[in-house]
């Protein structure tokens, strides 16, 4: 029952873009169709439901202090978390590599409508935030699991929800300023406004 | 010790005078026509989510601008030795190395803070400004300038995300580096808006922020 809560948490509350701002640059420019804002979204679901627990691990069993006691008992007082964000990010980048030559095989359509983003995918803050914030709030491995899946879901949402939104706004008046990104940040706000009665939901 | 690297700095003789027109355009590009954030819409991330109160923001814009100039310069002296197919991890690398440094530091001297700004000193490595300057830049032009290209960049970024934070913590909490603005002048019942402080009021923020630079500038995004 925690491990559902905490995933309708992850989603809904905690969401990666409402709540953290994180994924933004990709957000705004994948969400021009709702088709790509799709194959974007499936992505990094499946990246960050990846690279959490796999990061999980090597926290646990390499970096934490102590952790690697499972080697020799004379390692106990060994801390190797300054090498924290080097290791994350050559483990999400391996991945994202990985997801890059699965799509590529089974979807070139994909592929090439992804372009560009999917190595971006690498430098993704969410993905690397998915995993600094599971290191932050102690997240069991059951946890760290649902919580990366969660907070893709959370992502996918956002922006097919955006990609929706900016199909329509094609037709309608903006001023010349606001056209683009000034109108999707507005935007971005009241959805942020309409994910906040979420609060307080629990199971 | 000092005196004798302050007598040798004016010997180093530069073929093109170090503040030329062109790079002086290098430098002030960035700061408006071409700002990162509101024109080139990178960087968003970490605009948005510590712009709460002005400290941690001043302290992140700092560290930011540290990371650029830094990864600029080291990537831009290494441009010829790095082959083309890994230079990701390679650009990667050298970032996290450094943000790796900024977070080591924050975290000795000055704990408290470290704490506030969290997970997002790490997620300086995912900024794209740092990674996009590398890729747009460093990689294809001599150290000094692309010192200049990073200052131009930081302070692009820096001064776009101070304007936020100091709209988010005057109408949020009321103050200004903690210093109680409308409590000194005398408006005590000063009503604080809860949005502000909400992740909404710095979409709400950012985007009005977007509609006037790019009205000035003339900006319009096809």
């Amino acid at each position: 029952m925690d491990l559902l809560s905490l995933g309708i948490k992850s989603v809904f509350i905690d969401n990666m873009i409402f709540a953290y701002f994180l994924g933004m640059c990709s957000f705004l420019a994948v969400s021009k169709k709702v088709v790509t804002a799709f194959g974007l979204g499936a992505a990094v679901i499946f990246v960050l439901a990846v690279t959490v627990p796999l990061n999980w691990l090597i926290q646990e069993y390499i970096l934490k202090e102590g952790a690697l006691t499972w080697l020799h008992a004379s390692f106990s007082e060994i801390s190797l978390e300054f090498l924290q964000f080097i290791m994350f990010i050559a483990i999400i980048a391996s991945m994202v590599q990985l997801v890059e030559m699965v799509i590529e095989k089974f979807s070139p359509a994909l592929y090439g409508s992804l372009g560009i983003f999917l190595p971006l995918i690498a430098v993704n803050c969410a993905i690397l935030g998915g995993s600094l914030f599971m290191v932050q709030r102690d997240y069991n491995l059951a946890e760290a699991t649902v919580y990366g899946f969660g907070s893709g879901l959370g992502f996918a949402l956002a922006i097919i929800a955006l990609a929706a939104i900016r199909e329509k706004l094609k037709y309608s008046n903006v001023p010349d300023g606001l056209k683009g990104l000034g109108i999707t940040m507005l935007i971005t706000g009241l959805m942020a406004l309409a994910f906040k009665s979420f609060i307080g939901i629990a199971i | 010790m000092s005196t004798e690297t302050l007598e040798k700095t004016p010997v180093v003789k530069v073929k093109e005078p170090l503040l030329s027109k062109r790079r002086k355009r290098i430098f002030s590009d960035p700061l408006n026509d071409d700002n990162p954030i509101t024109i080139q819409v990178l960087g968003i991330c970490s605009a948005l989510a510590i712009t709460v109160q002005m400290r941690p923001t001043a302290i992140m814009a700092v560290s930011v601008v540290f990371v650029i100039v830094f990864s600029n310069l080291i990537t831009s002296m290494m441009r010829n030795l790095i082959p083309n197919r890994v230079r990701i991890i390679v650009q990667l690398s050298i970032i996290a190395t450094l943000v790796t440094l900024v977070s080591e530091v924050l975290k000795a001297y000055n704990y408290p803070m470290f704490k506030i700004l969290g997970a997002f000193v790490g997620l300086i490595i995912t900024n794209c400004i740092v990674m996009g300057r590398l890729e747009a830049y460093a990689m294809g032009n001599k150290p000094t300038d692309s010192i200049i290209d990073g200052l131009g960049s930081g302070f692009g970024y820096a001064w776009i995300i101070l304007t936020v934070a100091f709209f988010r913590e005057l109408l949020g909490s009321g103050s200004i580096f903690n210093f109680p603005v409308f409590e000194s002048i005398g408006w005590a019942g000063f009503p604080n808006n809860g949005l502000m402080v909400d992740s909404i009021g710095a979409f709400m923020v950012l985007g009005i922020l977007i509609w006037i630079q790019r009205t000035k500038t003339g900006f319009v995004e096809s």
